[in-house]
């Protein structure tokens, strides 16, 4: 996967020795056009690698943030087809992107058929929280088939066995999720991440994200020590989510990026 | 007979399986490590035996419906389920999953609810083995269902309205789910159907397949053969599959399992999955589901509160697919004439659950003539519909606060 430009990104940001900052903003919220340019000042303002938020009525593994976000990029009317545009609009700013999904969306639009069309408009990949390698079969062919990188989290509770076994499966970065948990902001970095980090390395060279409670700068740049990628989503939607308008959601968008740019470089 | 599905990985063909958070994975591998060897230890199973006949009433009768009989044009039995403690089959689950958690030393368990039944048999296992509760139930439920609310807090369980999503069983589910991935080294998470990730669906099978095995014996002593049919309702499934296991192996026995046809499937407005959804994954398992066409869940609806969720179990995925059981649903109506017919002929106010079973077994006995021996599950009392029941048929115009029972 030398090709893959989430590949070409950690070269990057390595030979640069700082983490790369991942942000995550769900497609279709608020707006169409307002999550396209949520996107572009994300990346105008020092995100590395987007993920677009593919809206699901089942979000099991979300906190209220982020569920919020995607009812109402549902209630907008936000289709698969959609998403797919999104991401490829993302991926022409000049960030990889990849989609993150819950399955059955998937599933139900075909396997093959979504990762043609992702790669078609320009994604890089999926990131899929509710699909293990173990079941993965359908989404390894079709990923390899048309190049896109497939991007499994491990956990805390994730033995040495599936660690192994999940970098294998995994292409791109592997995702660890820092705590035991759903997605939202913590006032406090987690302490098992730096563990499971060190466990990730003593069995694959693959670069590691950390996502999960990363909120502000000081937070991603604690984090930044140990991994390979900073994963920042909660805090971001939550910017848009709070704001009275969307262009202070923009501004607020735009100095919270700034702020977790300069802590994976400080 | 050991039933030949799941395999090791927990598919039932095509279905099942575990599309979940890899966090929820070694604690999924955990409970089915602890349930295999509980299976095999003796103590556990002679222990469940003890609470199951000494608690929860069971096993429960095998009744000839003579009136009711009549009525149907065809022999009818009731595997009397709704005798049981709590008023329906989910006790047997929830006793052995509670079994279990003390087992491997999980002082606290969780739950999700739709109308509240399998809320109030939680509460209830865990108030009988002194386990700590928290039982999650859409906010939208918690106001219909008032009185099992407080019947769950009676019995020393925290209830959480959850308010994300549509408010429902199914959004219920999910904040179990958030719940247990961020607590699971003290909770197990009690789940109330054969549905989810697995170990669940072959686990809650093996605690409900009491119903068909208890009723298979019953039926040969009684009636000198097996039933020509064993039909049960389903909504996520645990009750039918608690009793098409006792007769799987039987292929002379026509197993069918009846769905919650709501308004009726062509108007969109149902629950019945297998008949009227299409195949996807939900709640950590493939099989059927309500969904449209980018795979979002779809609401379902149902009179039954307990068949009101829009997915279904994966057995009862693959047993559709193979063919070895049949599913068709019921209407809202066709549920509530044999509902009405079970009470005035029998004097047993049926759950609505399972008058959905009678009213499948109503129509199968029009197919199948006199001759035929109709094997149904009573899965759960009617106490907790009165008010449905009373507003459905006009006995009453304002609201009454009346409620007891089962689920499904």
């Amino acid at each position: 996967m030398s090709g893959s430009p989430i590949t070409a990104l950690f070269d990057r940001t390595r030979a640069e020795n700082r983490a790369a900052l991942v942000g995550y903003l769900p497609a279709g919220f608020p707006s169409k056009e307002l999550s396209i340019a949520a996107i572009e000042t994300m990346v105008e303002a020092g995100v590395d690698l987007v993920e677009v938020g593919l809206p699901y009525s089942d979000p099991v593994m979300d906190g209220p943030t982020i569920q919020a976000a995607a009812d109402r990029a549902l209630e907008a009317g936000t289709r698969i087809a959609d998403v797919i545009e999104i991401a490829g609009r993302s991926a022409a700013t000049g960030a990889p992107t990849v989609i993150m999904t819950y399955w059955n969306p998937v599933e139900r639009y075909g396997v093959d058929r979504f990762a043609a069309e992702l790669a078609a408009a320009g994604g890089a990949g999926l990131i899929t929280p509710d699909m293990i390698p173990d079941e993965a079969e359908e989404w390894m062919a079709a990923s390899t088939a048309h190049g896109l990188d497939r991007v499994f989290l491990v956990a805390p509770s994730s033995s040495d066995e599936r660690l192994a076994m999940t970098a294998d499966a995994a292409s791109g970065f592997i995702y660890a999720t820092a705590v035991m948990g759903v997605t939202g902001q913590r006032e406090q970095t987690s302490s098992l991440a730096p563990e499971l980090v060190a466990r990730l390395r003593k069995v694959t060279d693959k670069p590691v994200g950390v996502g999960l409670g990363v909120s502000n700068g000081a937070q991603a740049h604690e984090v930044a020590a140990f991994a390979d990628a900073v994963i920042v989503g909660s805090a971001l939607v939550r910017c848009l989510l709070d704001a009275p308008d969307p262009d202070s959601g923009l501004d607020a968008l735009r100095r919270l990026v700034t702020d977790l740019r300069a802590g994976v470089e400080r | 007979m050991t039933s030949p599905v799941p395999d090791a990985s927990g598919h039932f063909g095509r279905f099942g399986g575990r599309f979940m958070p890899e966090a929820l994975i070694a604690p999924l591998d955990e409970i089915t490590q602890a349930w295999q060897e509980a299976q095999d230890d003796p103590a556990f199973t002679a222990e469940l035996d003890r609470m199951l006949r000494e608690y929860a009433n069971v096993p429960s009768p095998l009744y000839e419906a003579h009136r009711f009989s009549e009525a149907a044009g065809a022999r009818i039995l009731l595997k009397r389920e709704d005798l049981n403690h709590t008023g329906a089959h989910k006790i047997r689950n929830v006793i052995g999953q509670a079994l279990l958690a003390k087992r491997i030393g999980k002082p606290r368990c969780i739950a999700e609810t739709g109308a509240g039944q399998h809320g109030v048999a939680s509460a209830t296992a865990c108030a009988y083995l002194d386990l700590e509760c928290t039982v999650y139930m859409g906010e939208v439920d918690t106001e219909r269902q008032a009185l099992n609310v407080a019947r769950m807090r009676m019995l020393g369980a925290e209830v959480v309205p959850v308010t994300t999503g549509s408010r429902t069983l199914k959004d219920a589910i999910n904040e179990a789910l958030r719940d247990w991935v961020a607590s699971v080294d003290t909770t197990h998470y009690l789940f109330g159907t054969a549905a989810g990730p697995h170990p669940f669906p072959a686990m809650v099978r093996e605690l409900t397949r009491g119903i068909g095995d208890e009723a298979r014996a019953q039926c040969l002593e009684l009636t000198g053969r097996l039933p020509d049919a064993a039909v049960a309702c389903v909504g996520g499934g645990s009750n039918a599959i608690g009793l098409f296991t006792g007769f799987v192996a039987d292929a002379d026995v026509r197993l069918v399992g009846v769905e919650a046809g709501g308004d009726g499937v062509e108007t969109g407005r149902h629950a019945a999955t297998i008949t009227g959804g299409s195949v996807g994954v939900l709640h950590g398992a493939r099989s059927y589901l309500l969904q449209d066409e980018d795979g979002q869940t779809l609401e379902s609806h149902s009179i039954s509160a307990g068949l009101d969720y829009p997915g279904v179990g994966p057995e009862h995925a693959y047993l559709a697919q193979t063919g070895r059981a049949e599913y068709r649903p019921a209407t809202d109506a066709q549920a509530m004439a044999a509902f009405e017919l079970l009470c005035k002929t029998e004097g047993i106010i049926p759950a609505i659950e399972s008058a959905h079973a009678l009213a499948g077994a109503l129509t199968l006995a029009e197919e199948l003539g006199p001759d035929a021996t109709i094997l149904v599950n009573l899965s759960g009392r009617g106490d907790k519909d009165v008010h449905t029941a009373a507003q459905y048929f006009g006995l009453i115009e304002e609201p009454v606060v009346l409620d007891e029972g089962t689920e499904e």
